[in-house]
């Protein structure tokens, strides 16, 4: 009853293509906006910053990245953390060789790194598809891995092969302390949410869908294959390329290359296959299950009054995933984001039941 | 035969000279010229010919393989013929490639619908209009200025041919859950977004019922006549064919048999037996 | 007049062959050394083709892409390790078996059932589930340290043409017997899917599971059995692969492998699997000898990908893969 659209008529496109249409969105979303960047900040505990707000954020970001691929442009990729690595140590080594780079040009500089790494590792899209387009971004992740382990260019000659990120300043405004960490990645995330979506809600984005749908149809209908892919690739890249320079900058600190592993691209498209494919809501939600599970699932044999070693814990996290990954693909293919659409419906309705 | 079209354009008993005159039928806007096509040992095409002129509607018919989808495929460049040319507004080429086709104003409907099932109608529409959108990837990302105009200009286009579709209750559901009749309408409103000069139709009255068949006859009429539109439409359904079409090519295994206006080739010896099956 | 497909092809393996055989010609190795190394690598990729074929086998009865194939090679030899230390090996083996069978019929019951003709990316990351859980069920089931698993395969290495070449070459009797192992398996597996009614049924599956249904072959019956044999293969494997490094997690990683391997060969072949399999055995041994000191090592990591990576450039389906026609 109070999520109901009569009485909101659009008299122009203009109005009818915006981004909340619907007046009840639009107020929750600026409610929840003034809640993260006001009120969180004050209530929250150092550790919720630090372990799960944080990481979230940054993830999200990657998986938003990579479900402009996987979701929006249909190209399974499963080198996600290879990309992240490369924006990760192009932020490393532009922030220690020329230490007097601004630090969002320096973001912004590692994503492009990543864009262009990305659009090359893209171009065999063009002629391979599906699982064997897969395996081969699998080329990718295991050569950026080894890479970054062997050539010691990267690290900087680091004899541990760790690196340490520089401390970070905007503007004489350090960004230190969880709090200030949580603002930070926040705002960048979500500038970096409207941009996608805007991409994703116009030319470009339907080009990707259609070239996701039936790649030849478009092609009979004038949409360049190339350039749809490499641009997904491209702008992809760029997302999870920033989240890897923010992961290491700000959420590690110090970090090696195992950070960037194979498991973490699983990590990712899990995010971006429970979340919903195609959605942009869906990234964020999907990030937020596999953030807060394995949290979860650590505390609950304590809570329940089970004793069990830490080794057991995580042999048990590792089966509850899989259990769960498997329960939500039967349950709901199209993620999270598609119960939470549902939800809608049904709040639509409420109290009625149709 | 019922005819199909009759409430929609009155005074087709009168022959189809003068509602061609009414029409202002131009000149060859499309030819071909000895068109072969082989798929391995198949052969699909033969040595085929035979132009469209600018404002006509043009059916190509016959049995089951005589291969009219293959045409089809030969002019929007999906193939590519063996020999022959393709002569379209004055270029001359051995053959087309999609989206040069797309390019100089071709547009085709599927027989299978290829439509993007993923995406809402208006989406599926918008996309039609691809080509004509220009602005570039960072001004889209923002949405602002010349992005923002941009997109409401092209929806208010798409918008007009919703409307003439009468499709506006679905505009933004998700394609792959409307019915095949709706699908179907979709697909035609996508090839109309592109705003083309030749509209090719692959069986667009495929699996329709009667009412749904009225329907559509009456789109493809309204496109000829308000937009000018050259429409080259494969059809199985022959009341269609005679009544819709200003001239028509009979093919069969893969060879033209008969090529004039309706009433001439439905009197041909040829297209009767060709349909008949008698050995020939 | 060759097509231009099978030209780059013949192209391809001209240039691996030139490439194979240039460190020999350059000096830098003498001939005994080189026909070490390419034995090895040869038998090395017989061991990665074992585990390819369990890939193809369920590829091509179900269409899914088996990402747990190589979890289940690791737990197959869990099992039958840890299974060893309390009853003989012929019913440790037994007991492996019908666990591997028990594991298909629950696969086919709770995973495969309830997705039937789902998206290919969703059942691709129901394997990946179901990896994860094998994972972590494996190792609270049997413990997580490493065994040493003897089936007695004979350890001595063997030394053959002694008369021939100084030194002779060394050669893994191990390895021989595995290679062995695996061309029989492969063998009567091709034999199965080409000749017999229940391999043609299940090609049927594999290309479309309501069209098999509809004609009344028991989708079910078929998981079932398919993934059966592909964890009789995964068995197989586990015991080459583990009487050679030891039963471990690196297993897994190895069997990751596979998936180039597949790549290479074609997802939908048998022969596909074998021929990969050596390629990317070879190809991986001799550039890790002669190409790995340039890059400072640890090339074996993802030559098998860029080589795979590579070849698709060329070959979009791999090796025997089924040349895709998008119909319009």
């Amino acid at each position: 009853m109070i999520y109901r659209e009569t009485g909101q008529f659009k008299t122009t496109y203009a109005s009818d293509v915006q981004l909340f249409p619907i007046v009840q969105d639009r107020v929750v979303v600026i409610a929840f906006l003034a809640f993260a960047f006001c009120v969180v900040p004050f209530v929250a505990s150092d550790y919720l910053f630090r372990a799960i707000l944080t990481p979230f954020l940054i993830l999200s970001l990657a998986a938003l990245g990579l479900n402009i691929l996987v979701g929006y442009c249909g190209q399974l990729s499963l080198g996600t953390g290879g990309f992240m690595a490369v924006g990760a140590y192009a932020a490393y080594n532009l922030a220690v060789r020329m230490p007097d780079l601004n630090l969002i040009v320096v973001l912004v500089l590692a994503g492009l790194c990543s864009t262009v790494v990305g659009a090359l590792f893209g171009i065999p899209s063009l002629r391979i598809k599906g699982f064997y387009l897969a395996v081969t971004t699998l080329a990718a992740q295991f050569f950026l891995d080894w890479l970054f382990a062997r050539v010691g260019w990267f690290t900087n000659y680091s004899s541990s092969g760790s690196v340490a990120a520089p401390p970070l300043a905007l503007f004489g405004w350090h960004v230190e302390g969880p709090v200030r960490k949580y603002l930070f990645v926040l705002s960048i995330v979500c500038v970096l949410a409207l941009l996608a979506k805007n991409l994703t809600r116009g030319a470009i984005g339907r080009s990707w869908m259609a070239i996701r749908d039936m790649d030849v149809a478009a092609e009979v209908i004038g949409i360049r294959p190339l350039h749809a892919k490499l641009t997904a690739f491209a702008v992809s890249s760029f997302y999870v390329g920033l989240a890897g320079a923010l992961w290491a900058f700000v959420y590690l600190g110090a970090w090696e290359p195992l950070a960037f592993d194979v498991n973490r691209s699983f990590e990712l498209l899990f995010m971006v296959i429970i979340g919903g494919l195609g959605s942009i809501l869906g990234s964020f939600l999907g990030a937020a299950f596999i953030v807060i599970l394995p949290i979860a699932l650590n505390r609950l044999p304590a809570a329940l009054g089970i004793p069990l070693s830490t080794a057991t814990v995580s042999e048990i996290e590792l089966m509850v995933f899989g259990a769960l990954i498997v329960f939500f693909l039967i349950a709901e293919p199209r993620g999270l984001a598609r119960l939470w659409a549902i939800g809608k419906e049904k709040l639509r309705l409420w109290p009625f039941p149709h | 035969m019922a005819t199909l079209a009759e409430d929609a354009r009155p005074g087709l008993e009168e022959g189809h000279a003068s509602a061609s005159a009414a029409r202002d039928i131009g000149g060859p806007i499309l030819a071909l010229e000895g068109i072969s096509l082989a798929f391995g040992g198949v052969k699909a095409l033969s040595d085929v010919s035979f132009d469209v002129r600018e404002h006509e509607i043009r059916a190509i018919i016959g049995p089951n393989g005589a291969g009219k989808s293959s045409m089809l495929n030969v002019i929007n460049g999906v193939y590519r013929p063996n020999a022959g040319s393709i002569t379209f507004r004055g270029e001359r080429r051995a053959h087309m490639e999609p989206r040069r086709a797309a390019e100089r104003g071709i547009a085709r409907t599927f027989q299978s619908l290829a439509l993007f099932k993923g995406m809402s109608v208006l989406d599926n529409m918008l996309a039609g209009r691809n080509l004509m959108m220009k602005t570039n990837l960072l001004l889209q990302a923002l949405r602002i200025g010349p992005a923002l105009r941009e997109e409401i200009a092209h929806r208010k286009r798409v918008e007009a041919i919703i409307d003439f579709l009468e499709i506006q209750h679905v505009r933004k559901t998700p394609v792959g859950r409307l019915p095949y009749g709706l699908q179907k309408r979709v697909d035609l409103g996508r090839a109309l977004a592109a705003e083309p000069r030749v509209l090719l139709l692959d069986e667009p009255m495929a699996g329709m019922n009667v009412e749904e068949k009225q329907d559509m006859s009456r789109f493809v009429l309204d496109v000829n006549d308000e937009f000018g539109t050259t429409i080259v439409l494969i059809e199985h359904d022959m009341g269609v064919v005679m009544d819709l079409s200003d001239r028509v090519v009979v093919l069969d295994y893969g060879r033209k048999i008969a090529d004039g206006t309706p009433d001439e080739v439905r009197a041909s010896q040829a297209v009767i037996d060709a349909y008949l099956g008698v050995q020939h | 007049m060759p097509s231009r497909r099978s030209l780059l092809t013949a192209a391809f393996f001209a240039l691996l062959a030139v490439a194979a055989v240039v460190p020999m010609l350059i000096g830098q190795a003498k001939f005994p050394q080189w026909l070490e190394i390419v034995l090895g690598g040869l038998m090395s990729g017989v061991l990665y083709a074992l585990v390819a074929l369990g890939l193809v086998l369920i590829f091509k009865a179900s269409g899914v892409f088996n990402f747990a194939q190589g979890a289940m090679v690791l737990f197959a030899a869990l099992c039958l390790v840890r299974l060893m230390e309390k009853v003989p090996f012929v019913v440790a083996l037994a007991l492996t078996l019908a666990i591997m069978v028990a594991l298909a019929w629950i696969v086919e019951r709770v995973v495969l059932r309830p997705l039937v003709n789902q998206e290919g990316i969703v059942l691709f990351m129901a394997t990946l589930g179901i990896a994860y859980f094998l994972d972590g069920f494996g190792q609270i089931v049997w413990g997580s340290d490493v065994y040493t698993l003897d089936v007695g395969m004979p350890k001595e290495p063997k030394i053959l043409f002694e008369k021939t070449f100084e030194g002779g070459i060394l050669v893994s009797t191990e390895d021989l017997l595995a290679a062995l192992i695996a061309a029989l398996l492969v063998a009567s597996l091709a034999f199965f899917f080409q000749k017999t009614p229940t391999g043609r049924a299940l090609r049927a599956v594999a290309d479309d599971h309501q069209a098999a249904q509809s004609i009344g072959i028991p989708l079910n019956r078929i998981w079932v059995i398919v993934w059966s044999v592909a964890g009789l293969v995964a068995l197989v494997g586990g015991i080459v692969w583990g009487s050679k490094l030891g039963v471990q997690f690196s297993l897994q990683q190895v069997a990751l492998k596979a998936l180039p391997v597949v790549i290479l060969g074609g997802f939908t072949s048998i022969p596909g699997a074998i021929v990969g399999g050596l390629l990317i055995g070879l190809g991986e041994k001799l550039s890790e000898v002669y190409l790995g000191p340039l890059f400072g090592g640890g090339i074996e990591n993802w030559f098998a990908y860029v080589l795979a990576l590579v070849f698709l450039l060329f070959r979009p389906e791999g090796l025997f893969g089924e040349r895709h026609i998008d119909r319009v």
